[in-house]
């Protein structure tokens, strides 16, 4: 900034100058007694990082944010942040940018969030690193700001973004989960479905809603268990036989103790998600690895993908499910436990990689490589990082270590080995004598060397101990809690996924689908109305004789066909020459004969139904119900296997899929009770119920499967405000079902309907415009169809 | 007549017993006991009954079974000529005429009425009726019946009827334990023991996948090409993602594992 005035030439970075201090004050221009408290202080880090000309700029920044009227909280954040945000991304910081989103935020109604921003920035710009992140993450935060600022329900005033203050609180944990493209994803799936619910918006960003962890957890960096799962059972299946369960547990909320793989007797515990792991050592110096493929990942390491961090994971494991034998524990110090489980650890990954050599690899690359003489056994507990130590040495023929108990380890443990598998009890016997023969006084110190001695893909070796005085048989008393199940009302919900066209993905388990015997009614209603409909009937059955059956039947010694039967043919030549009469049936054709076709017949019960149609004083759900108990009746007569069944949703926690009539059940009075008592109400959430009702034909072994749809409007919610989702939705679930071999067709009742039915099921549909005629139309619509 | 040398197995084909079955096999064959081959595809299935047949001296006669195989494709037919017809023996015929062993390959493939025509070849009868020629033959004393068939076939219209299957005796062929798997592509390929050792190693990665995404495991066949790929200086890498990955599946995740047990086993 020109207009900045110059400061005296005798000011530099570092050096405290009282006089200087003065100014400084001057520039800062506050009367908060909080910041005179602790001003010395944030000026030493300051000058530590900040030129000249910085210094001006942060004090001038600082004046303003005091000066904004949120008191002296924000100052004082900013006055204590900001040297941290200069160490992270450089000197020329991002001051403008930010100082730009504060005085945004000042001019809207969010001033309260300019505190949180303040406060994580620093944290933030440590887990960014570069100028350019920082500035998307500036824009991600003035994306939520503007697009959930704003007036609700048409009140004339505008109200804060009730998300942004979370946000600015949870973005360092978030960043360290999520890339930024991530955090992108997260806060747009936030807006989108947040955006006109203020409480639930703050549940969203303060990471409280079930949703938000689960958007999370999909947006998270790395390879994730849930994407790579039948992967890893395969590979536990294929190269090792082990048909164990894999069971994630999570690390994103568990910062201060991470939680280590183990296995027990519910199967084997990894966790969810593995970042790639880009080893800190250049694969050209290790002996071991000569001849791989270093070209790539050139200086920066070996880089192990997350998917073999996972097998290495699973295949320690194995190696410990196949070899350990479980030692008795108590009679071992904590140090002696500690080294056999380094030393057997060793023992199975040798097994391991003598089974698939290019394992070694990937052990290696994961294994940290402790320097020899890092630790001073003089100040510090050295057990760990011998033993580390030692575990490299084990694994890696190029380890260079030079200490001559660990090399007369190296062969002593190779010599074990040597034999065959050896066994735990020999090995332990071998790590007791190396921790007697290395120990050193200073062991006990309580200041441990961690640095290079984790190996994280190690499990924690709980099966390895077995401890006698733990006092079983006091438990032994103890009965096993009995979990009382209640019994169940109804079938439990299914969970269908939706689609989201805006960001076009999956919403997981989104829609809960309660499926229930619809209740019944007076069968002799439905009878009446076949009555009613007599007329019609016969006409319908006329048609019904007239269709034809469906399948191909080779039809032998026609005199005309469509081909020449080559055998008959022959023969008859046959005969011809050798003086019999030939037969003149030579031909043969084809003819259909029987139908394969299932039906699925999906009626919209929603609200609208009850509405009386235009030109008729019945209601639409009477007229359904008429044209349904002729449908049924005609399929009946054709003897197709069909089903039908209604829906109607009340948000999408509440999917209600009615069954009418199964396919293993008659068009009986059952059948006709329940379509009797059909009733409309609440909303058309169609994706949902198509895709239950997939779920039942899909299995039917018929040639043709047909699911018709009969509705009345297009598919909405009241927990839904954009018209289009529920849409794309059902398309997607129309593209589901052509997928699987099933084919849709709806007979739409609504006659604006074309627009958004050719959206959902392309060409596959036909509008009933005048709906008094649809008891003739919709069975007539069903024969030409399955003609 | 048709000259029964050209259906000798003139060289010696190599095969690897992997049990007693050639002993037992000879035993049938002194007996003229009809026999039924099971076994997964590639297993070596075709080759124990050239082996047997090289082994025995006896011409050997092979059809490969087809759905649209009629009877008189088994047993002949006439044929127009200028002037009249003539009859044409059809292969069991043939082996029936020439004492033969005669080896009907994937046997389901065929429709069972087909099949039917071999039951009198294949009781105490040993006789073949030609009813179109009206000629009831009697088979050469040196005559056999051998079929095959795949067991892991999933299809409940494939299947051998309960009186087809009664009139043989039987022998379960599996893919070889890992030793004699290894010593086999050795000896067929030229390869090295132990780099033969490492590619059984993926075949049995593979069958144990099996019924889980994969219809049936690596063959020995398969191993054989990936062993002679091998052999001929393709990287080992690439040989068997190109003769034992790539042939059998399109599923990714199978192919993600399959791949990475090759570079597992390859390091």
């Amino acid at each position: 900034m020109p207009s900045t005035p110059p400061l005296p030439d005798s000011v530099r970075a570092g050096e405290y100058h009282p006089p200087l201090m003065q100014d400084y004050r001057a520039r800062l221009d506050t009367r908060f007694k909080e910041v005179e408290a602790v001003f010395e202080e944030v000026m030493a880090e300051a000058l530590a990082v900040l030129g000249r000309e910085d210094i001006c700029h942060y004090l001038d920044a600082a004046r303003v944010i005091g000066k904004l009227g949120r008191g002296v909280e924000p100052m004082l954040t900013f006055l204590e942040e900001w040297p941290s945000v200069v160490r992270a991304l450089g000197a020329e910081a991002v001051l403008a940018e930010v100082m730009g989103l504060v005085m945004k935020m000042h001019d809207s109604p969010n001033s309260r969030a300019i505190t949180p921003f303040l406060q994580t920035l620093a944290a933030v710009a440590r887990t960014l690193t570069t100028r350019a992140q920082m500035r998307h993450y500036l824009e991600i935060a003035d994306d939520l700001m503007t697009r959930t600022t704003g007036s609700i329900h048409g009140h004339h005033t505008t109200f804060p973004s009730p998300g942004l203050p979370d946000l600015f609180a949870q973005a360092p944990f978030l960043l360290a989960q999520l890339s930024l493209a991530g955090l992108k994803n997260w806060v747009d799936y936030g807006i989108r479905n947040y955006s006109s619910h203020p409480q639930r918006q703050t549940d969203y960003f303060s990471l409280q809603s079930a949703d938000s962890r689960a958007v999370l957890q999909r947006e998270r960096h790395g390879t994730l268990f849930m994407d790579v799962e039948r992967q890893l059972d395969l590979y536990l299946r294929g190269l090792w036989r082990e048909t164990e369960h894999l069971l994630p547990y999570s690390t994103a909320f568990d910062g201060i103790r991470r939680p280590i793989p183990y296995h027990d007797k519910l199967g084997m515990r990894v966790p969810d998600v593995y970042d790639d792991f880009v080893s800190p050592f250049s694969p050209g110096a290790e002996g071991a690895l000569k001849g791989i493929k270093a070209g790539a990942e050139g200086a920066a390491g070996l880089r192990v993908s997350g998917l073999d961090r996972y097998r290495a994971t699973l295949a320690h494991m194995v190696g410990h499910r196949r070899w350990s034998q479980a030692q008795i524990a108590d009679n071992w110090s904590p140090f002696q436990r500690m080294a056999v489980e380094f030393f057997e650890d060793c023992r199975v990954e040798t097994l391991l990689i003598r089974e698939y050599p290019g394992l070694r690899r990937i052990f290696l690359a994961l294994h940290p490589k402790p320097v020899e003489g890092a630790c001073d056994p003089e100040t510090a507990s050295c057990l760990r990082h011998r033993l580390a130590m030692l575990s490299r040495a084990f694994l890696d023929p190029g380890h260079g270590y030079r200490d001559p108990l660990l090399n007369e380890f190296v062969r002593r443990f190779q010599e074990c080995m040597a034999a065959g598998a050896s066994s735990t009890r020999d090995i332990a016997a071998l790590a007791l004598s190396y921790v007697t023969l290395s120990r050193r006084a200073s062991d006990q110190f309580a200041r441990i060397h961690f640095a290079n001695t984790v190996i994280d893909y190690r499990d924690d070796n709980r099966q390895l101990w077995r401890f006698i005085e733990a006092g079983e048989e006091e438990e032994a008393f103890d009965e096993p809690r009995q979990l009382q199940s209640e019994p169940a009302e109804g079938l439990p919900p299914r969970h269908y996924p939706e689609w989201d066209y805006q960001s076009l993905t999956w919403r997981p388990d989104w829609v809960s689908v309660y499926e229930t015997l619809h209740p019944k009614g007076n069968p002799a209603a439905i009878d009446q109305l076949l009555l009613k409909h007599a007329a019609l009937a016969k006409r319908l059955k006329r048609l019904l004789d007239l269709l034809k059956p469906q399948d191909k039947v080779r039809i032998r010694y026609q005199e005309e066909g469509s081909e020449l039967d080559l055998d008959v043919a022959l023969r008859s030549l046959i005969d011809f020459r050798g003086g019999a009469t030939p037969d003149p049936r030579i031909n043969m054709s084809h003819k259909t004969s029987g139908r394969d076709i299932a039906v699925m017949l999906l009626l919209d019960l929603s609200e609208s139904l009850n509405e009386k149609a235009a030109g008729s004083d019945q209601t639409i759900l009477e007229l359904s119900q008429e044209a349904v108990s002729l449908l049924a009746w005609a399929i009946e007569r054709l003897g197709d296997p069909f089903a039908i069944a209604g829906f109607h949703s009340n948000t999408r926690h509440d999917v209600r899929y009615l069954h009418i009539k199964g396919y293993g059940e008659p068009w009986g009075d059952d059948a006709k009770a329940r379509l009797a008592a059909m009733q409309a109400g609440w909303s058309t959430r169609m994706g949902a119920a198509m895709r239950h009702a997939a779920h039942y034909l899909k299995p039917r072994p018929a040639d043709k499967r047909l699911m018709l749809i009969l509705t009345d409007g297009q598919p909405s919610d009241v927990d839904v405000q954009d018209e289009r989702l529920l849409i794309e939705d059902a398309h997607q679930a129309v593209k589901e079902l052509d997928r699987d071999g099933l084919f849709t067709y709806c007979i739409s009742l609504d006659p604006k309907a074309d627009d958004y039915v050719s959206r959902i099921f392309g060409r596959h549909y036909t509008v009933i415009d005048n709906i008094a005629r649809l008891p003739e139309k919709l069975p007539e619509l069903f024969l030409a169809l399955t003609k | 007549m048709t000259d029964p040398e050209q259906y000798k197995v003139r060289q010696e084909p190599y095969y690897q017993p992997q049990g007693k079955e050639v002993e037992l096999y000879a035993a049938a064959y002194r007996k003229r006991l009809p026999v039924m081959v099971k076994g997964p595809t590639g297993c070596g299935k075709s080759r124990f009954v050239e082996y047997m047949a090289w082994k025995l001296g006896k011409p050997l006669i092979t059809v490969a079974c087809n759905e649209d195989m009629t009877a008189s494709d088994l047993v002949g037919r006439y044929l127009l000529e200028a002037n009249g017809t003539r009859w044409l023996d059809g292969p069991l015929t043939t082996a029936a005429r020439l004492g033969a062993i005669c080896y009907l390959d994937e046997i389901v493939e065929a429709r069972q009425d087909t099949t039917v025509v071999i039951h009198p070849l294949t009781d105490h009868r040993r006789t073949l009726p030609l009813d179109k020629k009206g000629e009831l033959l009697q088979a050469h004393s040196d005559f056999q019946l051998v079929i095959s068939y795949n067991p892991g076939y999933q299809s409940l219209l494939k299947d051998l009827k309960q009186s087809t299957k009664q009139r043989f005796t039987g022998f379960d062929f599996d893919y070889p334990a890992p030793e004699l798997e290894t010593t086999i592509l050795a000896r067929e390929t030229g390869l090295a023991e132990e780099m033969a050792a490492r590619l059984v190693k993926i075949g049995q990665v593979a069958r144990n996948l099996k019924g889980h995404g994969l219809d049936e495991g690596i063959s020995t066949r398969l191993l054989v090409y990936a062993a002679m790929l091998i052999e001929d200086g393709v990287d080992p890498l690439d040989a068997c993602r190109m003769a034992l990955v790539r042939p059998i599946t399109d599923d990714s995740d199978i192919r993600a594992t399959l791949d990475h047990a090759i570079d597992a086993t390859f390091a």
